[in-house]
């Protein structure tokens, strides 16, 4: 246990280090540079542009700047060019926009997906379950930006309420549940438009995963005995179904930083991924970098979440 | 006669599946629609214009009749009639329409091809010459080969040239004289050298690792802003960023075939490599890259869409089902056409090519097979 412990500690850090590197290489390799961004803009005198090539360190040769790039990434000193704040702040603030369409996303997706793919494994081939599938493939093949105009299209005319943005500006204070109201109309499209593709694939998953349990003999030896069907589902097939769900727990900490750069700048939400959309237009670097460096310890982590839950969870798995 | 029956097996099992059926149809008709798309819409005097400006006729709805007394005689639209209307330019709609769909199939089809590609050269790398060992000479040679291109790229010509030609002329040399070599007895300091290091699968399946950890839409999106604007460079990008997955399969196919008989029966009658793997194992690994490569389409048609309405597909003049919508999107209270054409049409695909792949995993699942 220790030995996989430290063994794969090992092996993500290796990961990450190159996952450093090809992410530096492919954003400094790409031609254009940050100092060419507006060159028609009258600030930009080649003094300006200079003395802002050596404050970022742009004058050295590149494997300087990745040394200089990580060490001060790591010890927390990384600005923004753009506005010359901390990174790490202004992705903590943005994180902090962006958490509550995580959590709301995710516990839209695993509340609903688990009943649609149960009651789709339990009558299968039935109307409930073609319909289930077809619209499950509906849901996958639906372009986010098409499905959030017209999600936004029937809530606008029909409910009257405001959608754009995190609030609505200038609602007056005195009253807390127009207020609480509003945050959450505001809250509600873009959340369930992110939750929208994990509902189509998750519930797919339960189904094929409870299909799987329901045709191993224990399930038939259960029946035999004569356990209600009620107790047959839901206590014999849907424990032993929930196993790998366990372990995707560690896979959606991805989520978290992913943010989706589509969803967030149509509802022009200040979240992770529309600040990384506007750190792509500006050529700004170290936002880029260093949301991409998070994401990458995400997911390394997310696996490594994932394998120890594996490991805990099953008692077939013996190292 | 053996092809026959299978294929025909294969037709039996298709039909069984309704929905696969009509994804493959919508899929036929699709690639009618776009190659038509192309054939009308481009040229310097196209049958179709979907550049044509009619400032006066914007914002005209679905099957409206042109308004004859405004337009000069060579604004007249052929059909005589807006089939999705016009946008805020008074261009047809189904012209753009026609001229998007080309743009999508072609992104989606190259994307995949370049991605299966380079997952079937990776994977199968990994999986057929896996379990021999990078030597510590190839590494350091591949090391100065990479500084030199590195040098060369950064304007050093003279010491990247030489590095480059060293380790050129190092790799050359080591393939030639590898027989020679094999046979002697080499001093101990020298031996150290040609010591393995590293197995070729682990390197791979390291990068295919690390290629994992970038997230894809915003890695796309990054190397898109950065390069120069052009379908081509979607194109590229979209497959260099999505290979992992087919190279899996084909690796974990290839462990499992390379140790089966008929592999061994062609080694032992002296068939060589190459033989082997493109005539003996590929036909044998390549189901599962199908299917993959089915859904693949789908998500790269999703993909382009998706950055096309950000800004960043395909160069304006030229119509794009994303840029369609993404230009529509300031008029969906006023002209929900503008919004619905693109967005139910790219819908319609990518659900074709999603049943059609789920269809095909059916069919060529062997499970379902001995049953038939």
């Amino acid at each position: 246990m220790l030995s996989f412990i430290g063994r794969s500690l090992i092996q993500k850090i290796v990961t990450l280090f190159l996952v450093s590197i090809v992410s530096f290489l492919i954003i400094h390799l790409a031609p254009g540079e940050p100092s060419q961004v507006s060159p028609l803009n009258p600030k930009f005198t080649p003094e300006i542009v200079e003395r802002f090539r050596k404050a970022f360190h742009l004058d050295k040769p590149l494997y300087v700047q990745y040394v200089y790039f990580y060490r001060d990434l790591l010890t927390g000193k990384t600005v923004s060019w753009k506005d010359n704040r901390p990174v790490l702040a202004k992705i903590w603030e943005r994180f902090l926009n962006s958490l509550p369409l995580f959590i709301v996303g995710t516990i839209i997706t695993w509340t609903l997906s688990f009943p649609i793919g149960i009651r789709s494994a339990i009558f299968r081939g039935g109307l409930y379950d073609r319909s289930a599938t077809l619209l499950s493939y509906l849901l996958i093949s639906i372009p986010g930006f098409f499905f959030a105009y017209i999600l936004i299209i029937i809530v606008v005319n029909s409910l009257h309420v405001p959608v754009i943005g995190m609030k609505t500006f200038g609602l007056a204070r005195n009253c807390w549940l127009p207020l609480i109201m509003d945050r959450v109309w505001h809250l509600f499209l873009p959340s369930v438009l992110g939750a929208t593709g994990g509902i189509a694939i998750l519930s797919r998953y339960v189904r094929a995963q409870m299909l799987e349990v329901e045709g191993q003999d224990y399930i038939r030896t259960a029946r035999a005995k004569g356990v209600p069907e009620e107790e047959v589902h839901y206590k014999h097939a849907l424990r032993n179904a929930l196993l790998p769900f366990v372990t995707m727990f560690g896979l959606i900490l991805p989520g978290l930083i992913g943010g989706s750069v589509i969803i967030e700048s149509i509802f022009s939400w200040p979240g992770i991924g529309r600040m990384a959309y506007e750190a792509i237009l500006a050529r700004d670097y170290p936002i880029i970098l260093t949301v991409n460096f998070i994401s990458a310890i995400l997911v390394l982590a997310g696996t490594f979440l994932s394998d120890l839950l594996y490991l805990v969870v099953d008692p077939r798995i013996r190292l | 006669m053996k092809k026959r029956a299978r294929f025909q097996e294969f037709c039996e099992l298709l039909k069984e599946n309704k929905l696969a059926v009509a994804g493959f149809i919508i899929f036929v008709l699709f690639f009618c629609i776009a190659v038509a798309g192309l054939l009308l819409t481009s040229g310097a005097k196209p049958v179709i214009d979907p550049a044509m400006v009619r400032l006066e006729e914007k914002l005209r709805p679905p099957l409206a009749r042109p308004n004859l007394e405004v337009l000069r005689p060579d604004q007249i639209p052929r059909l005589n009639i807006y089939l999705l209307g016009t946008d805020d330019l008074g261009r047809d709609v189904f012209a753009r329409m026609l001229q998007g769909a080309w743009v999508s199939l072609t992104v989606g089809f190259v994307a995949v091809g370049i991605s299966v590609l380079v997952g079937i050269f990776m994977g199968g790398i990994a999986g057929y010459y896996g379990q021999s060992r990078v030597r510590v000479d190839q590494v350091l040679a591949t090391i100065v080969l990479f500084s030199g291109a590195m040098l060369l790229a950064f304007g050093l010509r003279d010491a990247g040239l030489v590095l480059f030609i060293i380790a050129a002329i190092y790799i050359f040399s080591s393939l030639a004289f590898e027989r020679v070599l094999s046979g002697r007895h080499l001093p101990a300091s020298v031996q150290v050298l040609f010591r393995g290091v590293v197995s070729i699968d682990t390197l791979i399946m390291r990068f295919v690792d690390v290629m994992l950890c970038f997230p894809s839409f915003f890695l796309i999106l990054t190397v898109v802003a950065l390069l120069p604007a052009s379908m081509y460079n979607i194109m590229i990008v979209i497959g260099l960023t999505s290979w992992m997955g087919s190279a899996r399969f084909i690796r974990a196919e290839f462990l499992s075939l390379r140790e089966q008989d008929f592999v061994t029966a062609a080694r032992a009658l002296g068939v060589n490599d190459w033989r082997i793997i493109f005539r003996h194992m590929i036909p044998n690994a390549v189901a599962p890259v199908l299917v993959s490569a089915t859904i693949g389409i789908a998500t790269a048609i999703l993909t382009e869409a998706g950055l096309s309405f950000l800004g960043f597909g395909v160069p304006p003049p030229h119509a794009t089902w994303g840029n369609i919508l993404s230009d529509g999107k300031r008029f969906i209270f006023d002209a929900p056409w503008l919004t619905f054409a693109p967005g139910l049409a790219i819908l319609i695909v990518v659900l074709a090519f999603n049943l059609f792949g789920e269809g095909l995993r059916d069919i060529l699942n062997p499970k379902l097979r001995e049953r038939y």
